[in-house]
């Protein structure tokens, strides 16, 4: 039973990373920009949320400095393709490359250090509840945060005004701009926030869940962090399902090599990503579904003519 | 302040030719500027980095083997980007390709014939095309997001590999090392001269001709050019989507998985679980910057493989790290990017009044 | 005028002066196949390198180029740095084998060393470090240590290092607990510090309190040290990160050799040739034994001694498979041809 318990915590924190960087990416989708750059803001924000914490010694900090670092390079993405209309997905891509070394340059000197790790949430007598305590009353908060950014990006998204007017930039940017939007200042808040998410979710690898530093320590959670908002067809909730089930396939992976099955671990390896295409397969059957809200303009690009 | 685009009435011819220069010259100045604070003699650095590589004939060689599968890639990928489709997963095709085209000389070692070659040529490029055929079945008959397939079988396609690598293919008389037979006479390419430089690179030539002369002079470009303005319209002109996403997956697709077999039979000499440090992601930008068009890709997959063996260069003779020159390519591609806007766009610069419409949001 | 011919002159002489200078110092290049910051695989190397520096001073000068691509890309580094004038050149990756050998053809007069691979050539040695004899010494530290009877090995590829790695473990283990029991989990990377945490995290659960990895990061016996488990460093030592689990870490040192073998090229004696060194010459060496019973540390210090001394053969009979053949007899021990290419695991091992 205890192996149980284990895995579905092994689960939570293998899946918390993607849905923070899935969740913030998805708005930026939904305003009808393709950043392709989530894994290189997701590095950034690995290492100078190591480097702030080093310093300072305090874990918000090296949070908020990850969000930071996800912040400014989103910005320099939105300067690029929202200022200077360049391609999105070259911008995106550049954007990964330029990342991944200025994390290598920056973090350095930091590489090899032991790192404080963010500590889980403790309520006497309710984390100690066996079984399920220590899953529900025992992880730290950025598993706590990732849950109810999926409520709240579906709440904003869905049920107010800012939500409406995202979702109308990214379906039409040319009627937004006519009904009087500004379609490039809201596409650079949500890219902005996408950097922030993806930041964050950098700095839950650096802190959480390896609290060290090592170069290009993200191994390709942002891909797959891009793949899960298209497999959510562009649902938050429906985010938190596929984080959740790559995380569990992934973590099974590894769970039935330690039962010793004598499967190929490669095939085991490569079962996360098949998952997923099929699931994708699964879910685009569905016409109607994807195109309800896949966003029209995505990766568009948008020049207002005044 | 407020940077505000107006769109030219047509492209700029100007600003076509200006905008690299411009973009190289800017690199270099803030590269310089990095350098420079960095420790380093920025005019060393900035010779290491794009005068070196060219200086000697063995180097000039190296830049052409390093560009090969680069353009070859970036040329297909340019096609299917004109036409709006996009194929994120050439290195998946590549290592199918690689993978489809070493079958000849790992199952009949000892047969040595021109027609070997060929044949491995040709199952490189089948390799590749099947490969992105599955992306491209799964958008036309499940309507499925070809950028997320096509990225999510380069890991499929890399585990696939390795386990050929590591089970059934294993050098015999490899100690159980994870490699495949030395491949041998007409398993490999011919290659002139008494340095690397391959058969390839000539393929590789005649691949962007043809290319340039489909896109320019044929109707089938017009078709790619119409369906990529809008798909739409390429309807109304009676173009079928679902055609053009199996051409441009299959084009690309055989592309990668040829410059796969070429890298292969090439430079490497047999399989290993790992035979691209990714070109198939490279060459996304080398089509780019190339502005998708055939002739430019050339020249852009020569100029990125330049900034990579300078990138050697400098860590050797200046200590300069490898993230250094990951860091110089970023920015030399972010700035290449922007001032490509140029030649479609003025940009003015104006003292922001405040706009009844911003006020909205 | 006068002037002029001074200025020639101080020109001249000074050109002369680095001329001489460049010719006097040894070029001595190193390619890695990871980033000098994993901490792991090319870091020990760099340390090595940097030994050279301090052991040499002026007579060499060291360069490298990181994050080298096994296959074309490192045929073009190390022609590259033999062009540059390198007068040794070390590869330190398997993957780099067939390209080192390539180069060195061209280049007679270049000396090259290739780590853990199996071929040689008149200017090419190969070395390796016996890590499997510190593995003998962890497995048994494990099976004393341990409560339940059940450790777990994170493994990268199975290849014949990792392979070995893994029976010597076995070995050292059942030599103290017969019925004791491995499971192996692989992650089909060198280096992916989050897949190695969740490969422990699971481990763990499933009842292992004991781990060890032959992968490049610190991240499981970080996760061991969160869990109260204990574990063991790899390639370096990794106390910093889990003072409290780490019991001891087999340490990868190439300082002696690559010192040796740059001086044996400053003096005309360098020879070709396949060196395999393990604990006894200070290849492979064991960190300070912590965290564990002092009996146990006993233990420890006594088979290290043994397997220094020759007493003790890591791979010596009998020995069976995972199918109860007996793979090596009573009184024999395994050659280095049968280990270089080990590929079957010993009975008990889980995978």
């Amino acid at each position: 039973m205890i192996g149980i318990e284990a895995v579905i915590l092994t689960i939570i924190t293998a899946s918390t990373p993607l849905l923070l960087a899935a969740i913030g990416e998805l708005v930026v989708e939904r305003s009808g920009v393709l950043n392709l750059g989530v894994e290189g803001m997701m590095v950034m924000g690995a290492v100078c949320g190591f480097i702030a914490t080093y310093y300072s010694g305090s874990l918000i900090l090296g949070v908020v400095a990850a969000i930071l670092a996800g912040v400014l390079m989103s910005l320099l993405f939105g300067l690029l393709t929202q200022t200077f209309v360049t391609n999105q997905m070259a911008t995106g891509l550049a954007l990964t490359i330029l990342c991944l070394g200025l994390s290598g340059l920056v973090g350095e000197p930091f590489t090899g250090l032991p790192g404080a790790k963010l500590p889980a949430l403790y309520i006497p007598y309710l984390t100690d509840i066996p079984y399920i305590g220590k899953i529900i009353f025992g992880q730290d908060a950025l598993v706590y945060l990732s849950l109810i950014l999926v409520f709240f990006v579906q709440y904003v998204l869905f049920r107010t005004r800012v939500g409406l007017i995202i979702r109308a930039v990214g379906d039409s940017h040319v009627s937004a701009h006519a009904l009087g939007y500004n379609v490039v200042r809201v596409r650079y808040l949500c890219i902005m926030f996408g950097g922030a998410c993806a930041g964050l979710a950098g700095g839950y690898l650096s802190l959480a869940y390896t609290p060290q530093w090592i170069e290009n320590m993200t191994s390709g959670r942002g891909w797959i962090a891009l793949a899960l908002v298209v497999f959510a067809t562009w649902m938050p909730r429906r985010i938190l399902f596929g984080a959740y089930l790559f995380g569990t396939v992934w973590i099974m992976g590894l769970y039935v090599q330690g039962i010793g099955l004598g499967i190929p671990s490669q095939l085991l390896s490569a079962l996360p990503y098949i998952v997923t295409i099929i699931a994708l397969v699964i879910i685009s059957r569905n016409k109607q579904l994807t195109k309800l809200n896949t966003p029209a303009c995505l990766g568009q690009q948008f020049v207002p003519d005044r | 302040m407020k940077i505000t685009l107006e769109k030219r009435a047509m492209a700029s011819n100007f600003m076509t030719y200006a905008s690299p220069i411009i973009a190289i010259g800017l690199t270099v100045v803030i590269g310089g500027i990095i350098f420079l604070l960095a420790g380093y003699n920025p005019l060393n650095a900035l010779y290491y980095y794009f005068v070196d590589p060219v200086m000697s004939l063995w180097s000039i060689e190296e830049v052409v083997v390093k560009a090969t599968p680069l353009v070859l890639i970036g040329a297909g990928l340019a096609i299917c980007f004109s036409a709006n489709i996009w194929n994120i997963g050439a290195e998946g095709q590549l290592t199918m390709g690689a993978l489809a085209g070493a079958f000849i000389p790992v199952m009949f070692t000892d047969w040595q014939s021109p027609i070997g070659l060929v044949l491995m040529l040709l199952m490189g490029v089948g390799g590749g095309a099947a490969w992105a055929a599955i992306a491209a079945f799964l958008k036309n008959r499940f309507n499925v997001n070809e950028i997320l397939t096509s990225l999510m079988l380069v890991y499929v396609a890399q585990y696939i590999l390795d386990w050929f690598v590591r089970g059934p293919w294993r050098d015999p008389k490899g100690f159980n090392f994870p490699k495949s037979v030395d491949f041998e006479g007409w398993q490999l390419l011919p290659t002139y001269g008494d340095g690397r430089m391959h058969i390839g690179a000539i393929i590789a030539v005649i691949v962007v001709v043809i290319l340039a002369i489909m896109m320019s002079r044929s109707m089938k470009g017009f078709e790619i050019k119409a369906i990529g303005n809008s798909r739409r319209a390429g309807a109304f002109a009676g173009f079928s989507y679902k055609s053009m996403t199996w051409f441009c997956f299959l084009l690309s697709g055989a592309l990668a998985g040829l410059a796969g077999i070429i890298e292969v039979a090439g430079p490497a000499g047999h399989l290993q679980p790992t035979i691209s440090p990714g070109y198939g992601f490279t060459a996304i930008i080398v089509a780019f910057l190339g502005r998708l068009n055939p002739i430019g890709v050339l020249m852009a997959g020569v100029l990125l493989a330049i900034s990579y063996l300078g990138g050697d260069g400098a860590q050797m003779e200046l200590g300069v790290s490898a993230k250094t020159a990951q860091v110089f390519q970023g920015m030399l591609l972010f700035l290449i990017l922007a001032c490509d806007t140029l030649i479609r766009y003025k940009i003015k610069f104006s003292v922001s009044q405040k706009s009844t419409e911003g006020a909205l949001v | 005028m006068v002037s002029l011919k001074k200025i020639a002159a101080i020109f001249a002489v000074s050109m002369l002066s680095t001329t001489a200078m460049a010719a006097d110092k040894l070029k001595v290049g190193f390619v890695y196949v990871g980033p000098v910051g994993d901490h792991g695989w090319s870091y020990q190397h760099d340390q090595g390198r940097q030994a050279v520096e301090a052991a040499h001073g002026d007579l060499v000068e060291t360069f490298f180029v990181e994050k080298v691509a096994e296959g074309p890309d490192a045929e073009r580094v190390i022609e590259r740095m033999a062009r540059k004038g390198a007068g040794v050149i070390f590869t330190t990756s398997f993957g780099y084998m067939d390209s080192t050998l390539k180069v060195a053809k061209k280049f007679p007069k270049i000396k090259f060393e290739h780590a853990t691979g199996y071929k040689q050539s008149d200017n090419v040695a190969s070395y390796s470090a016996r890590f499997y004899e510190g593995r003998y010494i962890i497995g048994q530290i494990a099976a004393k240590e341990s409560k339940s009877g059940v450790a777990g090995y994170i493994g990268s590829f199975p290849i014949p290092e990792v392979v070995r790695g893994i029976n010597a473990f076995m070995l050292g283990a059942q030599s103290v607990n017969p019925d004791f029991k491995l499971k192996v989990v692989w992650v089909n990377s060198w280096f992916d510090p989050g897949k190695e945490a969740d490969a422990a995290k699971v481990l763990i659960g499933q009842g292992v309190d004991v781990i060890t990895q032959h992968t490049d990061s610190t991240a499981p016996l970080q996760i061991a040290e969160q869990n109260g488990a204990k574990g063991f460093g790899q390639a370096s030592d990794m106390a910093s990160f889990a003072p409290k689990a780490q019991m001891t870490a087999i340490v990868d040192d190439w300082a002696p050799y690559y010192v040796a073998r740059v001086k044996a090229v400053l003096d005309g004696t360098w020879k070709s040739g396949n060196t395999w060194d393990g604990i006894k010459p200070g290849m492979v060496s064991m960190t300070d034994y912590v965290n564990m019973a002092d009996d146990t540390k006993v233990m420890a210090k006594a088979t290290e001694a043994a397997i220094s001394s020759g007493a003790k053969h890591v791979f010596s009979g009998p020995i069976y498979n995972q199918a109860g053949e007996l793979m090596v007899k009573e009184g024999a021990t395994l050659d280095d041809g049968a280990l270089a290419g080990m590929d079957w695991y010993v009975k008990g091992v889980e995978q």
